[in-house]
């Protein structure tokens, strides 16, 4: 990829392309093409398998039966309600988890920005929730909820008898908070990314000129941070649309609170309905590209926006 | 042979009586030398039966086989969802698999399990009961041997309630009225026990889920009498604040923790009592479980575990013997004994080990067996399940004067779940 990248601001110079530029794409392509290869056998492969099981009648339980149904799977995943149900609770957590992280997330950058004493102590012990495994920490919250065990309801202000998972909004409380505790770190370090690369000298005309700390934060600091917050939130949202493991372990989907992968699990591995738990699959995978598109598209267009005198 | 002695020198050492056995030495099989390897996957049992019954089978074999157990989760559904799983792929690592007696017909009908026949078939259904040879049948085969099985009794506190109510509705009016443990544990939460305890309710009523593996049954009249019961109780003072979430653990420790004068749950809850709470267990009483319509009599639950040979085995002969032995006489008294599990042969109950695992209560879990009404059988019963449980869940959205929209709801559910259509 980076070998091309210098033929290309003389686009009419490519018809003339000499013997060596040919010869180096070639070398180019041949680098590549282990890794492409990889890809294919790893990724696009199974997507390929899963859009053509989606299309068929296939259930293990059921090993004579089968056959192409055409698009059946799909219509009957989209005129169902319960997608439906899912897939805004799915956007639901995603739209909540990621915008509280986000403030979350740029409060703790700036405290490891500025922290002036034990710069690494901070930047770990921040992390740590990051490098939990999300199911070790789902269990721990659950049964720090739980009424018979946990010692939440011990706190003042909170009921003893408060059934967490027994209702849909304060499971959805729960489940988003443990997801915030989780990847909140991971939101912090791509924004402290994208802070320490402003300079310095920008804050201190700024104080020159009389801006307070509030103008200073949102005239140079969010504008300048723009790339690293988008791709904070592209990464955060890819992965929040995803949401499983969380709610398998704390309600397996009970008062409503499946989402979309829940739903292509219970499809796949419960009922080994191959067809339509592909479907939801790629229909997942679709929605997940969508979002990606969109990010990126919105991400070229506001790249040039964030630049310093742009 | 270079290759082999090159490699597994020892082994084949050890082989070499003839060109022929040595080469099936290097096979990787241990054919023709000691004994087969046999896997027995099966949900773990927290005494220790099956390490015992797997210990004495093996050494009974006389040299033949040697069962290694593989442990699977407590929990039902995580059983079903790492067997089908390796089953699905055909897996040749599997030779016994401990099968949840709502399995059968998935199991069977997708050719995971061998069918039992001959005297073998004679020999591990020798004094069964009825229904639960019927949990281990698919259309007219057996595909298990009955090993333990379990059912729900009505557990009340002595000290509180003077009669143990006969229906569910005095028994929700009794909980009502007592002024401490006024509520009643049952499991609630959206899993395999929810459904457990649906359908022990429906066929109590008088009705039954499905009438053929293809075919919803779910008479009107009686099915709303079974959901009233849920949406009542869920909706009463008499419900426990964590009703939605709970298992037959949470059941268990309401019920020790003094919270509760009623519980419906499986034998290990008396034996647990004893051990955990001895206050409460000296003033644990046992009943029936509670019938749903005044006069009809009551259906109580049915579990427990019966023993397949998987077909991908690859010494299914043996295997065959040893699911036997594992399933016998003396490895269900084991399972009473260490465990609390009922036996499956009826002629077990009057065992000293038996009496003296269940005081009092022997003949009244033997009659509970019996009488039973057991879960549907059908190779879609995953579906069936979990259609009942999306129907049902939460409890407390039952109206009990109003269980019509409620029941059509759940009639559609199942009519699609049968059918395998739809979204679950």
């Amino acid at each position: 990829m980076e070998a091309s990248a210098p033929a290309n601001p003389n686009p009419p110079a490519a018809a003339g392309a000499s013997a060596r530029t040919r010869s180096e794409r070639k070398l180019a392509w041949m680098l590549c093409a282990p890794a492409v290869l990889a890809m294919l056998a790893v990724t696009a492969y199974p997507i390929g398998y899963a859009i053509v099981l989606s299309l068929q009648q296939v259930d293990l339980r059921f090993p004579d039966e089968g056959g192409f149904v055409g698009l059946d799977n799909y219509v009957s995943v989209l005129s169902s309600q319960l997608w439906w149900t899912d897939f805004f609770n799915t956007v639901f957590i995603l739209v909540t988890t990621v915008a509280i992280e986000l403030v979350l997330g740029m409060a703790i950058a700036l405290v490891m920005h500025r922290a002036i004493f034990g710069r690494g102590v901070v930047r770990t012990s921040v992390l740590i929730p990051y490098g939990i495994i999300t199911v070790v920490a789902a269990f721990a919250w659950q049964f720090a909820f739980a009424p018979e065990s946990g010692f939440v309801n011990n706190l003042p202000l909170i009921s003893d008898e408060m059934d967490w998972f027994g209702g849909r909004f304060s499971s959805f409380a729960v489940i988003i908070m443990a997801e915030v505790w989780k990847t909140t770190p991971f939101m912090a370090l791509l924004l402290l990314a994208g802070l320490v690369t402003i300079d310095s000298g920008l804050y201190e005309a700024a104080k020159v000129d009389g801006a307070s700390a509030w103008q200073r934060f949102t005239r140079i600091t969010l504008p300048l941070m723009k790339p690293a917050i988008l791709v904070a939130l592209l990464f955060r949202s890819l992965d929040a649309f995803r949401v499983f493991d969380t709610i398998f372990i704390m309600t397996r989907g009970a008062q409503d609170t499946e989402s979309v992968s829940i739903l292509g699990f219970n499809q796949l591995i419960s009922r080994l309905n191959l067809g339509l738990g592909s479907a939801v699959s790629v229909l997942i995978f679709l929605c997940v590209f969508l979002i990606a598109f969109l990010f990126v598209r919105g991400f070229g267009a506001r790249l040039e926006e964030g630049r310093p005198g742009g | 042979m270079t290759t082999c002695r090159a490699t597994r020198a020892l082994a084949c050492l050890a082989a070499v009586a003839g060109a022929v056995t040595a080469l099936a030495a290097c096979g990787g099989s241990s054919e023709g030398s000691g004994p087969r390897e046999l896997t027995f996957f099966v949900a773990i049992q927290p005494g220790g039966t099956i390490e015992e019954v797997s210990k004495r089978c093996s050494k009974e074999s006389g040299g033949r086989y040697e069962i290694t157990p593989e442990f699977l989760p407590t929990d039902a559904t995580q059983q079903r969802e790492q067997l089908v799983r390796r089953l699905g792929a055909e897996d040749p690592s599997i030779d016994i698999v401990g099968m949840d007696v709502i399995w059968t017909g998935e199991f069977a009908n997708a050719g995971w399990v061998e069918e039992w026949k001959g005297p073998l078939k004679q020999q591990v259904t020798e004094q069964v009961f009825p229904n639960v040879i019927e949990t281990a049948s698919f259309e007219g085969g057996l595909y298990a041997a009955p090993f333990n099985t379990n059912t729900q009794l009505l557990w009340y506190r002595k000290d509180l309630v003077k009669q143990p109510p006969q229906t569910w509705d005095e028994m929700i009016e009794a909980a009502e009225k007592l002024k401490e443990a006024g509520t009643i544990q049952v499991q609630a939460s959206r899993y395999e026990g929810f459904m457990v305890w649906a359908n022990a309710l429906i066929e109590s009523a008088g009705t039954e889920i499905l009438s053929g593996p293809e075919a919803v049954d779910l008479e009107q009249a009686p099915t709303e009498k079974a959901l009233a019961v849920i949406g009542r109780l869920a909706n009463s003072s008499a419900a426990p604040p964590s009703l939605s979430t709970s298992d037959e653990d949470t059941a268990r420790l309401g019920f020790e923790g003094g919270e509760s004068a009623f519980m419906t749950n499986y034998t290990f809850a008396y034996a647990s009592a004893q051990t955990e709470a001895p206050d409460i267990g000296k003033e644990m009483g046992f009943a029936r479980f509670p019938e749903v319509v005044a006069g009809t009599p009551s259906k109580p639950p049915l579990g427990g575990f019966n023993l397949a040979v998987s077909a991908f085995s690859e010494h299914k002969d043996v295997a065959f013997d040893a699911a036997a032995c594992l399933a016998g006489k003396e490895s269900q008294l084991t399972a009473v004994e260490l465990d609390g599990l009922p036996p499956s042969r009826s002629d077990l109950y009057t065992d000293k080990v038996v009496t003296e695992a269940y005081p009092g209560f022997a003949p009244l879990v033997k009659e509970s067996i019996e009488e039973s009404g057991p879960r549907p059988t059908t190779p879609a019963y995953q579906d069936v399940s979990l259609a009942v449980q999306r129907s049902l869940h939460p409890p407390d959205k039952i109206d009990a004067e109003d269980t019509e929209s409620i029941y059509d709801e759940l009639k559609s559910n199942l009519e699609d779940a049968v059918k395998r259509e739809g979204l679950l």
